[in-house]
């Protein structure tokens, strides 16, 4: 039996808030094909009005939600999950191939990226295992549970390859450490998750001398002696350059990279007879942390060079930012702050933007869609923006802790955890302060999948709040 | 609460410090940052795009047909018009103030970027209005393409260029407001080949609206890539010579080389001259040619649907002798007609009783009422309703009752009834062979293109097979045409009983008393043939001939529609005669001069 529904019960700020980022996004959407030639607002070869009708569907979709059994979202969420696993694997298997990825159905002219809904069956899966009764967070058999329930889609979406979306997994640390995940852990986890995109990044040296340091900076701290850090220093660069010099004066054929390598292996014998002898066992985990660190970039980069085809690795590339078949490094990201910086504190005004009408910014209407918010709105409209949007949060905070019932709760924080790690991100990767990973801006980017996954994620919260004062479970 | 709720508080404090440093990180590029904001604000960016030059059009023999010459178009840039000198621009271009008014109102609309005002200017006016351009912000030249023509001729097979429409622009990236397009033709089925790919230029421009010179030294220009040449399988002096010839008639010539189904002449008459259709006066050219009554723009060669009449008999004989009906030794005789349980068809007079040969060298209709009601109440088939669909068959696989699928896109289908045509109108069972006996004649429920007929006495030709008629024999740069165009369709009919049939067309031409059409003999050419007469209900009928020539090795496969010309021996054959000797041997003997000279001084325009 459903409850009646008490529309009094319904989480309006959290609606409002969500209408003023749907409606100003459309109007960005518009305003990027706007110069192009202006028809209709339906006109459904464009942007804006193929998106309009993904938005009015979305509407749809919220009251069928609200027209549904709200327990429904906790027992079907095991079989939601299983089956958006399937939608994962079909994809990778009989997907359409778009931009040398598979991570699209297309069907009956609409096309579908199960991806965007694998967040989704997540987030209810990870609720629904964690709220049971019995479930210790802190023990190894859970760990181990959830963290294959958030790998296995992961994992699978990073196969098509669309590694971008598989990074947003890592978002739901968020979820797990206000469940009680370790804090140590919950860092080392965004820490490989950093780690696994800078060795996409960067050439494997510059990864490693990165290690390095940042192991040494943590021995420092730990051991906070001066003569243990110079002891420790002068150990490899002692060994660096006696490398240096016999690669020299010999002509050995070894380049910097096996340099390094070389000088580690042999500091750390050294490193391991000092910890020994005098029985500094805590740098032990310095040690530890350094070499699988050092193993975890290995694994990252053999994946990389072998498991992808080339055609794959190029699609990972210029997603990057590292190849595009115009421009150089960089190319996208420049274009992207140009269009963002030449708005101004005021913007050009709606419609008036020219950056993001020439075509300069790719992906202008989807990943870059914030370009043309800080094009023609400005530094004000960008700061609304995400105002908006920290406003929206921090309401999903609120309303997950007001929950009686876990699986509530949790879910709710899931829905959290995506939009904060796609809207920061996102934000971020526009404005040069993070990679670029090619991940929409939620309510923002054009894309009906993502709009509609985005959607239903939110409203199955809002849905499952307004039942908070009968429904416990 | 459980023991981990205070983390919230942690969480909400890590989004208001990464909110906050994007927030921080927006202020300094947007508001304390000015580099971003210099080359924005003081320059902008001017697209102009690059027209490539459309691809030319040759002949067989490699004579330039079609070519370019150039255009100026004068365009309005809404968003960067300034305060100028209204009345001088007037008087360079010759134009009203009025006019100048309303153009600057119209593209003052906003749903175009940048409108033509004033297109295909003179190269004169252009030189002039050259040198003042920067006392006109706002204005800009564009230099375009547009077609000219070496010979007048053959204008429904090279089609014409037209502006791309708001309907096309919708489904294709590629094409924007004002565009060109090929419409019709080899323009509009080569359209891909022949654009080429537009390229851009991308410009600083300063707040004059001066250029300043290439943006980010040209890093987003892009060449215009120009359009590939066509050689097309024409022959220019054939097409001019039959246009020549038909310029009195209504009606169509189709000639093909039946070794490689290239069309040499493609002619629907009346025609029109292709420069008529290009530059300013197109749209009013064409208001004109579409209201003219004797419709000029309909292409008859391809569109224009008529009984094949007599023509349609050489597929009955060859249907016949396949299915084992009738052999080269049946005889039928005729008694000036075909008579059977109430059913009549006349027939002229001629020697009787006939064999198979002379059946088609007279053109008898007894003979092939009987070879078609063999056909149809053949015992080997379990009723009429089979047999007809073995017949219709046949006839399909010779391209008739579809499109050849040639290379032209308004092809038409023509018309082969299937059999629920037949039950719904007399009913199921209810029909049979003596029902439908006008098919035996290549009357009634039946319709072909000039162009199918063309292909069929091509197959005739080749005994057997027939490539698609196509009208491009080259892409430069692709050097190959659609793999359709390369493959051999075979008939399933022997080629013997192909032979056979040619011997009885070899007489119809070259034969003695009887023969139908030694109106086409030609003395030193061994051309083979077969009239025929297209039943008109709305007047008199149309004058048919199919042909090929010479009988061995043949090089040439010809269909000739003269409308209202009634026998096929009276226009048809003696143009299509004509028509083979002029390709053969180049021109036309002298001891037929008096043939060429009947046929262009009789007009069957002008009795309409």
């Amino acid at each position: 039996m459903t409850e009646k529904l008490h529309i009094e019960d319904i989480d309006w700020i959290t609606i409002i808030l969500y209408l003023v980022l749907v409606v100003f996004g459309w109007l960005n959407i518009f305003a990027v094909s706007y110069n192009e030639r202006f028809r209709s607002i339906f006109d459904l070869s464009m942007n804006y009005g193929d998106q309009l009708i993904w938005i009015l569907t979305s509407f749809v979709m919220i009251i069928l939600l609200f027209a549904v059994d709200h327990r429904s979202f906790y027992f079907f969420a095991y079989p939601v999950y299983g089956f958006a696993i399937v939608l994962l694997l079909a994809v990778v298997l009989f997907g359409t191939e778009v931009n040398n990825a598979r991570s699209w159905f297309r069907i009956f002219g609409v096309n579908f990226q199960p991806s965007e809904f694998a967040k989704l069956a997540t987030a209810l899966a990870l609720a629904r295992f964690l709220s049971g009764w019995d479930v210790k967070i802190r023990s190894w058999k859970s760990m181990v549970t959830l963290l294959m329930m958030v790998g296995v889609p992961a994992m699978i979406i990073a196969v098509q390859p669309d590694w971008g979306t598989a990074l947003v997994f890592s978002g739901f640390v968020l979820l797990l450490y206000r469940e009680g995940m370790p804090g140590w852990m919950a860092a080392m986890i965004l820490f490989l998750a950093g780690l696994f995109l800078f060795t996409l990044l960067l050439v494997p040296a510059e990864v490693i001398i990165a290690l390095i340091a940042f192991a040494f900076i943590g021995f420092a701290i730990l051991s906070r002696k001066a003569k243990h850090i110079v002891a420790g220093g002068a150990i490899f660069g002692a060994f660096l350059l006696v490398l240096r010099l016999m690669t020299d004066l010999l002509s050995l054929d070894l380049n910097q990279y096996q340099v390094i390598l070389i000088t580690l292996v042999l500091s750390t014998i050294v490193y391991l007879i000092m910890i020994y002898l005098y029985k500094l066992k805590r740098f032990l985990l310095v040690l530890a942390i350094l070499f699988g660190s050092i193993a975890f970039t290995f694994t990252v980069d053999y994946m990389f060079h072998n498991f992808l085809k080339p055609h794959q690795q190029m699609r990972i590339n210029i997603l990057l930012g590292k190849e595009t078949d115009i421009q150089d490094v960089g190319y996208n990201l420049n274009q992207s702050k140009i269009a963002i910086g030449s708005g101004g504190f005021m913007g050009k005004g709606f419609l008036k933007g020219t950056q993001t009408k020439l075509n300069f910014v790719p992906e202008q209407s989807t990943d870059f869609i914030f370009c043309t918010i800080g094009e023609e709105w400005g530094f004000v409209g960008t700061t609304l923006v995400i105002a908006v949007f920290v406003g929206l949060l921090i309401r999903l905070i609120f309303l997950a802790e007001r929950q009686k019932s876990n699986f509530a709760r949790i879910y709710g924080y899931g829905v959290l955890s995506v939009i904060f790690f796609h809207f920061s991100i996102n934000i971020a990767m526009t404005i040069g302060l993070f990679p670029v990973i090619g991940i929409p801006l939620p309510f923002f980017s054009y894309g009906g999948s993502a709009f509609l996954a985005f959607t239903l994620m939110l409203f199955i919260f809002i849905r499952l709040d307004s039942v908070r004062k009968v429904y416990v479970i | 609460m459980d023991r981990f709720a205070t983390r919230k508080n942690i969480i909400v404090l890590i989004i208001l410090v990464v909110s906050a440093g994007l927030v921080m990180r927006l202020f300094y590029l947007q508001v304390i940052d000015t580099s971003y904001k210099l080359s924005a604000e003081n320059n902008s960016k001017r697209i102009e795009i690059l027209y490539p030059a459309r691809g030319l059009i040759y002949d067989r023999n490699h004579e330039l047909l079609v070519y370019n010459q150039p255009v100026y178009d004068l365009m309005i840039a809404p968003f960067e018009l300034q305060a100028f000198d209204s009345t001088e621009l007037c008087e360079i271009l010759k134009i009203d103030l009025e006019r100048l008014r309303s153009g600057i109102q119209r593209v003052r609309n906003p749903r175009y970027r940048r409108e033509p005002f004033i297109k295909q200017i003179s190269p004169e006016t252009y030189a002039v209005l050259q040198e003042k351009m920067y006392k006109f912000p706002g204005f800009y030249v564009r230099s375009r393409t547009l077609r000219k023509y070496n010979r007048e001729i053959a204008a429904h097979l090279l089609g014409y260029v037209g502006e791309v429409d708001e309907k096309l622009i919708a489904s294709d990236n590629y094409y924007v407001m004002g565009d060109y397009i090929g419409v019709s033709g080899i323009e509009g089925y080569y359209e891909a080949a022949l654009r080429g790919e537009k390229g851009q230029e991308v410009l600083l421009v300063d707040v004059h609206g001066r250029v300043q010179g290439p943006f980010q030294d040209g890093r987003f220009d892009r060449d215009a890539v120009v359009g590939r040449d066509l050689e097309c399988t024409i022959d220019a002096e054939l097409q001019e010579y039959g246009e020549k010839l038909m310029k009195t008639y209504k009606g169509s010539i189709v000639a093909i080389e039946p070794s490689t189904g290239e069309i040499l002449t493609l002619i629907s008459a009346p025609t029109y001259e292709p420069s008529l259709l290009v530059g300013r006066t197109r749209t009013e050219n064409y208001i004109k040619l579409e209201k003219d009554t004797l419709e000029p723009l309909f292409n008859r060669a391809l569109m224009a649907n008529y009984p094949p009449g007599s023509t349609f008999k050489p597929v009955h004989a060859l249907i016949g002798l396949q299915e084992g009906v009738i052999s080269r030794n049946s005889t039928f005789s005729c008694t000036q007609g075909f008579y059977a349980r109430g059913v009549s068809v006349g027939c002229h007079v001629h020697k009787s009783p006939l064999n198979l040969i002379e059946g088609i060298q007279n053109s008898c209709n007894a003979y092939f009422c009987n070879v078609f009601r063999n056909i149809i109440d053949n015992p080997d088939y379990n009723n009429v309703t089979e047999a007809y669909n073995s017949w219709r068959d046949y006839v399909m696989a010779f391209g008739f009752g579809n499109s050849l699928n040639a290379d032209f896109i308004n092809e038409l289908n023509g018309f082969i009834a299937p059999t629920f045509y037949y039950d719904h109108y007399y009913g199921e069972n209810r029909w049979n062979a003596l029902t439908i006996i006008s098919l035996a004649i290549g009357q009634g429920e039946i319709l072909t293109t000039p162009l199918q007929m063309a292909n069929l006495a091509a197959t005739i030709a080749n005994k057997g097979y027939y490539y698609i008629p196509h009208t491009v024999r080259n892409i430069a740069g692709i050097d190959t045409i659609e793999n359709r165009f390369t493959e051999r369709r075979v008939i399933p009919v022997d080629t013997a009983n192909f032979s056979i049939v040619a011997e009885g067309m070899d007489l119809a031409v070259n034969g003695g008393t009887g023969s139908t059409a030694r109106i086409a003999y030609i003395s030193d050419i061994k051309v083979c043939g077969k009239t025929g007469t297209a039943q008109n209900p709305q007047g008199r009928d149309h004058s048919v001939f199919i042909a090929f020539a010479p009988k061995e090795e043949p090089r040439i496969a010809i269909a000739v529609y003269v409308e209202h010309g009634e026998w096929g021996a009276s226009y048809a054959a003696p143009i299509a005669s004509l028509m083979i000797e002029k390709y053969l041997k180049g021109s036309v003997d002298p001891g037929r001069k008096w043939l060429e000279a009947t046929m262009l001084s009789r007009n069957l325009l002008s009795e309409q």
